[in-house]
């Protein structure tokens, strides 16, 4: 497997804060690669010092096997980047704004036939300040992906977007991959991260605390699944009992939750269920629940990863 | 190159498309030709050294072109860029961001010539205009003074942190030298005290030296305000080399 990015002790300090503290790590070629945590986790420190655009304190980078600092010139033309805090002129339109940019390149790629394959056509003529918050991060992604890039750098692409715009932003990412480009991207979302990424990093106040696929991450956490539902007025301790027998039984007023061995559900699913319908309770609500990349997060760090609102 | 032209390409019809910056270039000027050309006509006058109040006000609101391009033009536009991220943005391809600077600024620039051509046409269809100087000694005048006055709008661009802020001190810079600098109207009308100020803005050297050279004076009779407009621009550049961020 080849290697597009290696981060070696990677370290940024502003004033007291460590920003980035001593991070490493290595990115896949046709990979989709993730850092996620919250706001303020070094995310975007992380990712500009990739571009070149911050200058580290220490440590060492290659990408694409060039020096983010070295040979910036080299890299611009290889790397396709979003950046979190940028906008173009209210008022320049779409084609304006591909035809130009694709001019900056040797080689472009055919902005025409992005503009289509991200389903702007009919925006074309559109001045940027018009542009839905979907529509501006597509031609976003369209102008990332001009230079015909190698590697594609997305720092919080779908932050603000409503969840089917999400979704959709996240199939793009998926064809982008399945080109054979490699992704690096930030996400402040737990469930994007688990969703899209074939490789997370978790990143807490600089520090990188966990690096893996979402499946091993969550399986690491050595937690089944469990079956969780609600009962009409207050369960009766027999139900417990017997439900201690399939589980780790928690119950909370009228809400029940079991937790089993394997990650896989069905099994429980089918001794909760055979169970409820011996004997007499009256049930409602009944539902699977995995641990999701949520709970990884929460264990590592022992906080919540939705902190504060996104800027 | 190909970049270069199609973002000056692109900067032109953004210029345009800003309702303000071209009305106040392109517009008002001729506007303001045809208000009091219609008080005033363009008849000799003693006041003006003989000449009529349209010879004196063309070469007069061209200088204050300039001043609302420099001050409102280039020091927003750069400032709204850095603002917005377009100059980061522009960071991560393999184009220099000075190539933005140099497109704003030629675009600018164009707009002042185009102004004036609009001005001078006017000045010359409906009231006869005189015209004693010569074409390229004007424009190499008008050069020096849109370069110079320029480079104080970058200097502001460096030094503002917010298109906001950048908007609010050009327009107080703008105001009392559009008033008193003669670009308004003639320094002549106004009272000897408040032409000393006029001294100290850089306008005012714009002003002398388009309107020396509009009636035929030679650069030998303008040296104060070629040395003046030079450093003007030599310490306009130096500043903001030193003070602008591109991010
Ligand atoms: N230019 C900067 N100057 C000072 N502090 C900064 C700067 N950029 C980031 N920081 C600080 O570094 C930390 C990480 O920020 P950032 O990389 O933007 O996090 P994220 O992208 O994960 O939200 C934060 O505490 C932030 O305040
Ligand atoms: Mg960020």
């Amino acid at each position: 497997m080849n290697t597009a990015v290696v981060v070696d002790g990677l370290l940024k300090i502003y004033g007291d804060v460590r920003a980035v503290d001593d991070i490493s790590f290595d990115v896949h070629e046709g990979e989709i690669f993730g850092i996620v945590g919250p706001n303020g986790a070094g995310k975007t420190t992380t990712i500009e010092c990739l571009e070149g655009l911050r200058k580290p304190d220490a440590g060492s980078m290659l990408v694409l096997g060039l020096d983010p600092q070295r040979d910036r010139r080299a890299l611009r033309g290889l790397c396709g980047v979003q950046l979190q805090h940028s906008t173009l002129p209210e008022r320049l339109k779409v084609w304006e704004a591909l035809d130009l940019y694709s001019s900056f390149y040797e080689h472009p790629a055919n902005w025409e036939r992005l503009l289509a394959h991200l389903g702007l056509e009919d925006r074309r003529g559109a001045p940027f300040a018009a542009l839905s918050g979907g529509q501006r991060q597509r031609l976003f992604v369209a102008l990332a992906l001009l230079p015909d890039p190698r590697l594609v750098f997305l720092d919080e692409l779908t932050t603000g977007l409503d969840p089917q715009a999400r979704r959709d932003t996240w199939d793009l990412i998926r064809g982008v991959r399945d080109e054979g480009k490699t992704i690096m991207l930030t996400t402040h979302f737990m469930e994007e991260a688990e969703r899209l990424c074939d490789r997370v990093a978790i990143l807490d106040r600089g520090h990188l605390v966990a690096l893996d696929t979402p499946e091993a991450l969550i399986a690491s956490l050595g937690r089944g699944a469990r079956v969780v539902f609600a009962v009409d007025g207050p369960a009766p301790p027999e139900l417990r009992d017997a439900l201690e027998r399939i589980g780790q039984v928690q119950i909370d007023g009228d809400r029940v939750s079991v937790q089993g061995q394997a990650s896989d559900a069905s099994q429980l699913l089918v001794d909760v269920v055979s169970l409820l319908a011996r004997s007499v309770v009256q049930y409602r609500d009944l539902r699977t629940a995995q641990p999701t990349l949520e709970d990884v997060f929460l264990k590592l760090t022992g906080s919540r990863s939705e902190r504060g609102d996104e800027p | 190159m190909k970049s270069l032209l199609k973002m000056t390409w692109v900067e032109a019809k953004l210029f345009l498309r800003e309702p303000f910056g071209a009305f106040f270039t392109l517009v008002f000027p001729v506007g303001l030709l045809f208000l009091f050309g219609s008080i005033y006509g363009n008849e000799p006058s003693e006041l003006l050294g003989g000449r009529g109040t349209i010879d004196i006000s063309v070469p007069a609101y061209t200088a204050m072109i300039i001043a609302t391009t420099s001050l409102m033009g280039l020091g927003i536009t750069m400032a709204a860029y850095r603002e917005q991220g377009v100059l980061r943005r522009l960071q991560t391809t393999p184009v220099s961001p000075l190539a933005i600077l140099v497109a704003v600024t030629a675009v600018l620039f164009g707009m002042t010539l185009v102004g004036m051509a609009l001005l001078v046409l006017a000045g010359r269809l409906v009231y006869q205009m005189r015209f004693e100087g010569q074409l390229l000694s004007v424009l190499a005048g008008l050069m020096l003074g849109s370069l110079s006055m320029l480079s104080l709008g970058f200097m502001l661009a460096g030094v503002m942190r917010t298109a906001r802020s950048a908007q609010i001190v050009g327009m107080v810079l703008l105001y009392p030298m559009l008033f008193l600098s003669g670009a308004g109207f003639p320094r002549e009308l106004l009272p000897a005290t408040i032409q000393k100020v006029s001294a100290f803005l850089p306008l005012t050297y714009v002003v002398n030296l388009l309107r020396g050279l509009w009636v035929g004076e030679s650069w030998g009779q303008h040296t104060t305000n070629v040395v003046v407009l030079s450093v003007l621009l030599v310490a306009g550049l130096a500043i903001s080399a030193l003070t602008f961020r591109w991010e």
